[in-house]
């Protein structure tokens, strides 16, 4: 099967207008040597019959995950997505569209990008959002680098609460040995505000503190008074943006950028991508920012549209002066999330929010009656919770995968010291029976 | 242009939770009062149908490759095939956590493995990784990896310059500034490729590598390109092969062939998956065998039959993303390269080169060639001088009012009044030789009613809109007052 219309008369047509005997002129300029000889990947075409067989026989070879229980959260989460999602999504005007550099022809896809900033910066309590950015990780080593670009400082604080993945991706994008990144200690689970205090204190370099609320193992940090602590430097914050359906958002805190993963308002986890990295600051660094952004124009005859706006600072115009290399970004996805707050609304948004915390601490509770289990910090979580076992966290991950509970394996929770430890993530989509049924097989395992 | 903020009405809601009796649980007992949001977040309120007419109106005031001709130079604007569209949506497939159990998720795991073997043969290369989102997060991984290799040779220090020929894409110098090099401009010469003697002189002890996009932003295939890699690789340096224009080349040449080290492949280009109006893509990045060492974690591996993700990896410049990549794309990328096989995949670059020439051919006879000589997936046109202070700006719009998407303008910067013209193998002769009547309609006016084009686009929704205005008083954010 292939999607070329060309026929052999085409061809021909072509070739004489063009002037030459055969397509293989057309590539003369290649040299002989290197043109491949033979075969390439070594398969035959499929029909698109053959192909769904085949493919969705691979597709067979997972598990059904609508036949798991699935605990597994430590960045993405999965929560119910209404169908009105996919259906806008599944629109070809959208999704076959490219980057909307031809803004008369793109009003859709520019309209909601300016719905979608407005949502984001209203979430997270800021002035501006760009229009995306690759996933929650990038977005936040995004931001660092604009703290730096912005503050000329070059030294930056990560908590050690922080998802240990958005870590590794900040110092990937600071291989400079003068980009110190440094850890910052917690104290029970959430940051040490006195070995920030100290860390500040010593440091005449700091761009930024990067910290996550709710953190990797879902407590919510106390942000009041951050901002003051961290002097010149930005205070970086990355959000569940579920959260802030119940959370007061960063931005009255006085973040300076809030970054987050934007995969639960609306995106399926799909296996770890594609993502939606979100990315909201203050109108102060706008000329700072990076990515696309929409924004309200008018035409000749003053009727109103939007635009790309602020394309100077891309690459395309800016090419290695531009406040960051990224061109294509997550259009789709943050579509998906517009529709989805759009279909939420503020009152649907602020339940979904209560419910999450309501159903996983309906969990905890019930595990924390059991014999052996116990919180591993006492203090407020959101939807994620780490609990103490009285034994072998691997042998509980084996014999729950049995029973078709998913639980995150411990490993990922080894780097913090925790080695009698699980992480649960409980969204509204978990049903009370399999939290229930999870309480009496843990309470018999243990 | 009404947003889903206008039609907002307090009290409307598409989607309801259950109340849930069984719940008692109180944030508000638990939490600090000063923790707990104080206002909701101002959101829309609407219900599902008014949901469902604005955005559906809203995607009538949108182009997409499904509408019609999409010639955006450096682009790809191919169809989208619909079945990979409904393969990518499998539940098995996208309802899977990436930190899920191996054993549950090996069809995810085998598809990314065997993925990653197609890309290798197509590319010549040894090893890959398929964690990046995009091109430009390719060129990224591909700059940091050439820092790591340097690094490892103890020549960091002093090399840190990245050549780029001045026709490159602006993601290039863009990724290796980010990565902390200097980008080192080279020249083309009179027939648009990279000029040796130019490069001769600027390639030292310093080079750190070169990127190359090849066929280059001209659509000219690099005929020296062994030279210019050997000229790098005897300085020291790695070569950088943007695999953006792939398209113009699949099965015919393999970067791997030509000395290149390193490549990025454009899924949501050469291999056919959707745009989404700006993204999500994705950015597999292919290496030599002497830069595996480098590939960001986790890599896919297989050991005897079963499939998992690699973090043994301790020269490996680490993670480019929180995950291991856009697998959804994957899928669509996976099914269109087994539905073409071999054959079609040549087929691919033969057609798109094949209706690149003839248009470039009709065109030619009314448009300036801004470089003469056979093409390969695209050409570039000067649009200047048709008409009294007709610009290519101009060109563009107008073709809006006959109901094509324009070609890329003012790209690449090398070319005057740039018109960048890509029209993919997907497109019949028929739309070609339309287009071609639009643009000779189009030049006509030019000369005889120039105000024509300047007023255009008279057909589309909104009129020309004014970027200088959007810039100096950016509006970003819909407010009650209608001001940011």
């Amino acid at each position: 099967m292939d999607f070329i219309p060309n026929t052999d008369e085409d061809k021909r047509e072509m070739l004489e207008e063009i002037g030459v005997d055969s397509i293989a002129e057309l590539f003369s300029d290649i040299p002989s040597e290197v043109q491949v000889q033979g075969e390439l990947i070594g398969e035959e075409g499929r029909t698109e019959l053959e192909l769904k067989n085949e493919v969705g026989s691979l597709a067979k070879e997972n598990a059904k995950p609508g036949d798991r229980v699935n605990f597994i959260g430590a960045g993405l989460y999965d929560h119910f997505i209404p169908s009105v999602v996919s259906h806008v999504t599944g629109r070809s005007e959208f999704y076959s569209a490219y980057t909307p550099y031809q803004a008369e022809i793109s009003q859709g896809t520019l309209t909601w990008m300016f719905e979608y900033q407005t949502a984001i910066s209203e979430l997270t309590g800021m002035d501006i959002a760009n229009s995306s950015l690759y996933d929650g990780g990038s977005a936040a080593a995004e931001a660092v680098l604009m703290a730096q670009e912005y503050t000329g400082n070059r030294s930056v604080v990560v908590a050690n609460t922080l998802n240990p993945a958005y870590r590794e991706v900040i110092e990937t994008y600071l291989p400079d040995p003068d980009d110190s990144v440094i850890q910052l200690p917690d104290n029970n689970g959430t940051i040490d505000t006195n070995a920030l205090e100290r860390t500040v204190s010593s440091n005449d370099d700091l761009a930024a503190l990067v910290l996550q609320s709710p953190n990797y193992f879902g407590l919510i940090e106390d942000l009041r008074g951050l901002k003051e602590k961290v002097n010149d430097g930005f205070l970086i914050v990355s959000s569940n943006p579920i959260s802030l359906g119940l959370l007061e958002p960063p931005g009255q805190f006085g973040a300076d950028i809030v970054v987050g993963e934007g995969q639960p308002l609306g995106n399926p986890i799909s296996f770890g991508g594609p993502l939606l990295g979100l990315f909201a600051t203050r109108k102060e660094y706008l000329r700072y920012l990076p990515g696309r952004v929409s924004g309200k124009t008018t035409d000749g005859e003053g009727n109103e549209g939007f635009v790309m706006a602020l394309q100077t600072r891309e690459q395309h115009i800016r090419r290695e002066r531009a406040t960051s290399n990224i061109c294509t970004n997550q259009a789709l996805n943050a579509l998906a999330a517009t529709v989805y707050l759009s279909a939420l609304g503020p009152a649907g948004f602020s339940r979904l929010a209560e419910i999450n915390w309501q159903v996983s601490h309906y969990l905890a509770r019930k595990l924390v009656e059991i014999d052996n289990v116990q919180l591993t910090w006492e203090k407020p979580f959101f939807n994620e919770f780490v609990i103490t076992i009285g034994n072998d966290p691997e042998r509980i991950w084996k014999s729950m995968k049995q029973e078709g509970i998913d639980l995150l394996h411990p490993k990922h929770l080894k780097h913090m010291g925790l080695d009698r430890n699980l992480m649960l993530a409980v969204t509204e989509k978990i049903r009370k029976e399999d939290m229930d049924h999870f309480a009496e097989l843990l309470e018999r395992e243990l | 242009m009404e947003t889903i903020f206008d039609i907002s009405k307090s009290g409307r809601q598409s989607t309801f939770f259950p109340y849930l009796d069984w719940l008692s649980e109180d944030p508000e007992s638990e939490l600090d009062n000063g923790l707990i949001r104080s206002g909701k977040p101002g959101l829309p309120e609407v219900t599902q149908p008014d949901l469902v007419r604005h955005y559906v109106r809203l995607s009538k005031l949108n182009y997409g490759v499904d509408d019609g001709l999409y010639p955006l130079g450096s682009c790809t604007m191919k169809h989208n095939p619909k079945p990979n569209e409904d393969i990518a949506r499998i539940e098995e497939f996208q309802g899977h956590h990436p930190l899920a159990s191996y054993d549950l998720v090996q069809g995810n795991l085998r598809l990314s493995y065997e993925l990653g073997q197609l890309l290798k043969k197509i590319s010549g290369m040894d090893a890959i990784t398929l964690q990046p989102s995009a091109g430009a997060h390719g060129e990224l991984t591909g700059m940091l990896m050439i820092r790591k290799y340097h690094h490892e040779n103890g020549q960091l220090d002093k090399r840190n310059k990245i050549l780029l020929p001045d026709s490159s894409h602006g993601t290039n110098p863009a990724s290796a500034a980010v990565a902390g090099f200097e980008a080192i401009e080279v020249k083309s010469n009179d027939q648009g490729t990279v000029d040796i003697d130019g490069l001769k002189e600027v390639a030292d002890e310093n080079t750190a590598g070169i990127m190359l996009t090849v066929p280059n932003t001209l659509g000219i295939f690099e005929k020296d390109i062994l030279e210019v890699a050997s000229i790098v690789h005897d300085v020291g340096g790695l070569c950088y092969f943007d695999g953006a224009n792939l398209n113009a080349f699949l099965g015919k040449v393999k970067p791997g062939d030509l000395g290149m080290d390193i490549t990025h492949f454009n899924l949501h280009k050469t291999f056919s998956t959707p745009h989404g109006g700006g993204g999500p893509g994705s950015g597999p990045v292919a290496v030599k065998e002497n830069l595996e060492p480098y590939l960001p974690v986790p890599i896919v591996e297989k050991n005897n039959e079963e499939y998992q993700f690699g973090y043994d990896r301790p020269k490996s410049i680490g993670r480019v993303n929180s995950f291991p990549g856009a697998f959804g794309v994957l899928v669509k990328a996976y099914c269109y390269i087994l539905a073409l096989g071999d054959e079609g995949l040549k087929r691919v670059s033969e057609n798109a080169v094949l209706n690149a020439n003839y248009l470039k051919e009709k065109l030619q006879k009314v448009y300036t060639l801004a470089y003469k000589g056979s093409c390969k997936h695209e050409f570039v046109l000067n649009g200047g001088g048709l008409g009294e202070g007709v610009k290519t700006i101009d060109i563009a719009k107008r073709l809006l009012d006959y109901g094509y998407h324009p070609p890329t303008v003012y790209f690449p910067l090398i070319v005057q009044e740039a018109l960048m013209i890509e029209p993919t193998e997907t497109e019949t002769k028929e739309t070609l030789d339309s287009f071609f009547q639009a643009m000779v309609s189009i030049a006509q006016e030019a000369a005889d009613d120039p105000e024509l084009l300047h007023n255009a686009p008279t057909e589309t929704p909104v009129g020309r809109l004014n970027e200088t205005q959007a810039a100096r008083n950016p509006i970003l954010r819909w407010t009650n007052s209608g001001q940011s």
